[in-house]
């Protein structure tokens, strides 16, 4: 029985020698990685790692693009029984230098020369790091940095040890133990600097059995690894489910060919926070209105099937003969083709997590026949703790335990979770356990009970959840997410808790609302510019009022405006995963609130913008303030 | 497999440094218009040379003059190669051979062919089959074919189209069809690669990325770069000399910073300096 991730990689090498483990696409071909060379690559890097001088209280970090390479150097670090942490590639610099510096990082692996000019740009004070280890040469020639090193030299490194210290791969190998740590993953959604959760083995093998029982994959089948690898998602699916079934890893050429690679590959299980799943509801919704009426008559027939067959699965009835063949007509004239599109027509299941996806997402991709399930998890549970089973899907819930969780709800209405998933403890941060982990149950922070049915209903962050002025609680997420099913709108944060009514701050979609623009004769110029059209302004109304007339009447939005500009991670408004940061918000964004909530009709804002090359500039915009009629 | 350059982009077997193009005395009229006067410029092997001057300096009729499309009346332009070569008094087609490729000032791309059949053509001329071997496609013709495409997907990790590989040229942005049209003059495997404007009507980010591609070019590959433009930013950072052009004469050369100083460059940009009134 294998206890840890590289014991994991040699039984499978063992058991499917000479077939596809990786699939890299490079020069436009897709070319595959054996087993073999999988674990040639692991053995050599570990020893080139160790004879640079690894010991198993170093760790290891990680930035790049999901690449084989990636996969080698977190594994390689682990067979030496070190520890690896990924870090986001987009991450700012001070939040990378935090990381790095306080984990004790003494190599870090990157992918090419945007990283290491990152890199060398903080290097004064990466205080410890001996190496940097690149895998893409482009551009490098010239460097001389002498940290610097090439991913191949350290394998040959690796190589020569080898020859020196026979079999000493195997054993120690061998030697790791489950209870090692793994990794250390960043968690998301806090602000100031992220705590590390420290992640063991046996964790993060738990996890992926409990998933693997309940939701099988079969060794044959495959996987497109495409979302960063420093998320605890991709590191369940990539690492802890691949390495126990031996499913296929497939990487994307370049993060912008991911969705066509996808398509390419038609993956068997699928893994995405909601902005994916948004994200391809737009394109679609998108791409059908530029299209002909007869196309879009046909669309909206099947569509309108699509959804009552979803609405009676739901309900767990029995679809009558009729709808069964006219169901079977839409599938074949239009969802099989548009899941082609898509890339999705294999798959056999798919997760959504991170944070609430709104019903009409999940009915629209019931509809097409995709099976979309929600999960509940973290990065302290080692990603998933509850899930949808097939069948039994009721998208304002987030499903029933896997086997091996026991959750219950605390006295203030607290999720808490006990499994053998659940993490160490934070890296260096006994205080903050010590909150999070009380006699082994973790205490997630997320407000939640169960229906009828045992179906854990997960409210929102326990924090957010707002009381309305007549009383009843209210989810912001809710809201937001009926809001954001618009293709024309990105981002919306919704206020409301301490306020008489529900007010509402919205991001339009540049892309989609561009390309609306430009098809309605409305010339623009910025994101800016294009937010303020009163053409704009009438076609969110619609959308708003769309949401509000599913909204119970004391949470309708009453009033909204559109930002001026897009909310983003590098203003550390949304976290890497594109949460919001709600407190940082309402604080940064206070006077917009206050004005919401007056009589005024338009707001003058002024915002200092600071561009990539260091220049700043000021900006002065009106902003308007649209009322919505209530009575 | 590591993500290095398989195929050597340039194709010049000079060294470093040497000499590789030499303007003499190059002086060009069009009936009564002198469009070039009495040029002399050298330029050598790895170097990226920047050509300025005001609208209607000469500066492009000079790069046609390189590459054979005006005949100037005086002097002579010798390339060195494998031996040296009078291009005056060669063919366009011939001097391609030579391996001088050009990205012009506006683009010049089969708008309805997809990026990798306009760079699969900028292969033409180092396609030995022929209409009826290329018909066939089968031993020889099949394996030039596959070598081909190798070197364009070298090309075109090397701009980082990847994402826009099998699109029609026609649906893309400027940007975007100013970036093929450079991955089609690199087709060639240049020995000398000449670049008319290529940053015209970019936006800052479109610009700084095309930079740090010509750049690459260069560094990785060793190409020897002729680049005319505007943005005296983007020519201050990328290039080892400059040559400044006024009225067909050229009226200044050197490193970036020198030409910015000379009292002649700044009279040929800000006007005659009268003095205080």
């Amino acid at each position: 029985m294998a206890d840890t991730f590289p014991q994991l990689l040699l039984e499978r090498t063992k058991e499917f020698g000479d077939q596809a483990a990786l699939r890299e696409k490079d020069y436009g071909i897709w070319r595959s990685i054996s087993w073999p060379e999988y674990l040639r690559h692991v053995r050599l890097f570990c020893q080139g790692l160790v004879s640079l001088g690894l010991t198993p209280e170093d760790t290891v970090a990680v930035i790049g693009d999901n690449r084989p390479e990636w996969v080698y150097a977190e594994l390689a670090t682990q067979a030496a029984g070190a520890k690896s942490i990924g870090i986001y590639q987009d991450g700012i610099v001070s939040e990378i230098v935090y990381i790095i510096t306080h984990t004790g990082v003494k190599f870090i692996v990157v992918e090419d020369q945007e990283q290491v000019d990152k890199i060398l740009e903080m290097w004064d004070q990466l205080e410890g790091v001996e190496k940097v280890i690149y895998y893409d040469p482009k551009g490098l020639r010239s460097y001389s940095e002498p940290f610097l090193m090439y991913f191949p030299d350290v394998e040959a490194l690796g190589e020569k040890f080898e020859q020196e210290n026979p079999n000493w791969f195997e054993t120690k190998v061998k030697e790791g133990k489950s209870d090692d740590v793994a990794i250390l993953s960043t968690t998301s959604g806090t602000t100031g600097n992220p705590k590390l959760a420290m992640i063991s083995h046996n964790n993060l093998i738990t996890m992926g059995r409990q998933l693997m029982e309940i939701d099988p994959l079969e060794p044959e089948d495959r996987f497109v690894s495409f979302l960063p690898m420093a998320w605890i998602g991709e590191q369940m699916m990539s690492f802890a489910c691949s390495l126990q079934k031996g499913f296929t890893l497939n990487f994307p050429e370049k993060p912008e060919t991911a969705m066509a690679d996808l398509r390419e590959i038609g993956p068997h299980s699928m893994f995405s926070p909601p902005r994916i799943w948004e994200n391809l509801v737009s394109q679609v919704m998108v791409k059908m209105e530029d299209s002909s009426r007869l196309k879009k008559s046909i669309y909206d027939w099947a569509m309108k099937v699509g959804y009552q067959m979803a609405d009676i699965r739901f309900n767990k009835e029995v679809p009558d003969f009729s709808l069964k063949v006219r169901y079977f007509l839409a599938d074949w004239f239009i969802f099989q083709m548009l899941k082609d599109q898509l890339g999705l027509r294999h798959l056999k299941r798919a997760y959504t997590g991170g944070a609430a996806l709104g019903p009409d997402v999940f009915r629209f991709f019931h509809a097409i026949g995709v099976n979309l399930k929600q999960i509940y998890g973290q990065t302290e549970a080692s990603g998933i703790s509850v899930l949808h089973r097939d069948g039994d899907v009721k998208f304002h819930t987030v499903g029933t335990p896997v086997p091996g969780t026991e959750v219950r709800i605390g006295e203030n209405g607290e999720i808490l979770l006990k499994s053998a998933a659940i993490f160490v403890g934070y890296y260096q941060n006994e205080e903050a356990t010590q909150e999070t982990l009380i006699d082994g149950w973790l205490h997630s922070g997320d407000a939640g009970y169960f229906d009828d049915d045992g179906h854990l209903i997960v409210i929102d962050r326990a924090k957010d959840v707002m009381i309305l002025h007549d009383g009843t609680s209210f989810s912001p997420q809710f809201i937001e997410n009926k809001l954001k099913f618009s293709p024309h709108i990105k981002e919306a944060v919704v206020f409301g808790g301490d306020w008489p009514f529900v007010t509402a701050m919205i991001n339009i979609d540049m892309k989609n609302t561009g390309k609306w623009a430009e098809s309605h004769h409305i010339a623009y110029t910025t994101y800016t510019d294009l937010s303020q059209k009163p053409e704009v302004y009438n076609l969110v109304k619609e959308q708003v009022l769309r949401a509000n007339a599913d909204l119970p009447k004391a949470a309708q939005i009453r009033r909204f405006l559109l930002l001026h500009k897009e909310l983003d991670a590098d203003d550390a408004e949304l976290t890497r995963t594109r949460k919001v940061r709600r407190g940082y918000v309402s604080q940064r964004y206070d006077d917009i609130i206050t004005a919401l909530y007056g009589e005024e009709q338009f707001l003058e804002v002024t915002m200092n913008i600071t561009y990539q090359d260091g220049r700043t500039a000021t900006l002065n915009t009106k902003l308007r303030i649209e009322t919505l009629d209530g009575d | 497999m590591p993500r290095g350059f398989f195929h050597r982009l340039n194709s010049s077997p000079l060294d470093l440094g040497e000499l590789q193009l030499l303007i003499d005395n190059v002086s060009l009229s069009f009936g009564g218009v002198q469009a070039l006067r009495k040029i002399n410029l050298t330029v050598n092997q790895g170097e990226i040379m920047a050509i300025i001057g005001p609208n209607g300096a000469g500066k492009t009729s000079l790069l046609n003059c390189i590459s054979g499309l005006y005949n100037p009346q005086i002097g002579q332009i010798i390339f060195y190669h494998d031996g040296q070569f009078e291009l005056t008094s060669m063919k366009p087609h011939q001097i391609t051979k030579l391996g001088i490729a050009r990205s012009f000032q506006n683009i010049e791309l089969f708008k309805h062919m997809t990026v990798l059949d306009n760079l699969m053509l900028g292969r033409h001329v180092h396609l030995k089959s022929n209409l009826f071997t290329g018909g066939i496609f089968w031993g020889w013709a099949r394996r030039e074919e596959v070598e081909n495409r190798f070197l364009v997907e070298d090309i075109i990790d090397l701009l980082e189209i990847q994402s826009i590989r099998k699109q029609p040229v026609g649906t893309l942005s400027y940007g975007l069809q100013k970036r093929v049209e450079l991955g089609r003059a690199l087709a060639l495997q240049p020995s000398l690669l000449i670049l008319d404007e290529p940053m015209a009507g970019m936006n800052a980010e479109e610009k700084e990325d095309l930079a740090r591609f010509v750049l690459d070019i260069n560094e990785e590959h060793g190409v020897t770069i002729i680049i005319i433009e505007h943005d005296m930013g983007v020519v201050m950072d990328i290039s080892d000399r400059v040559a400044v052009l006024d009225f067909g004469s050229k009226i200044g050369e050197g490193t970036a910073e020198e030409v910015q100083r000379s009292p002649e460059v700044i009279r040929a940009y800000l006007g005659e300096d009268y003095g205080p009134l």
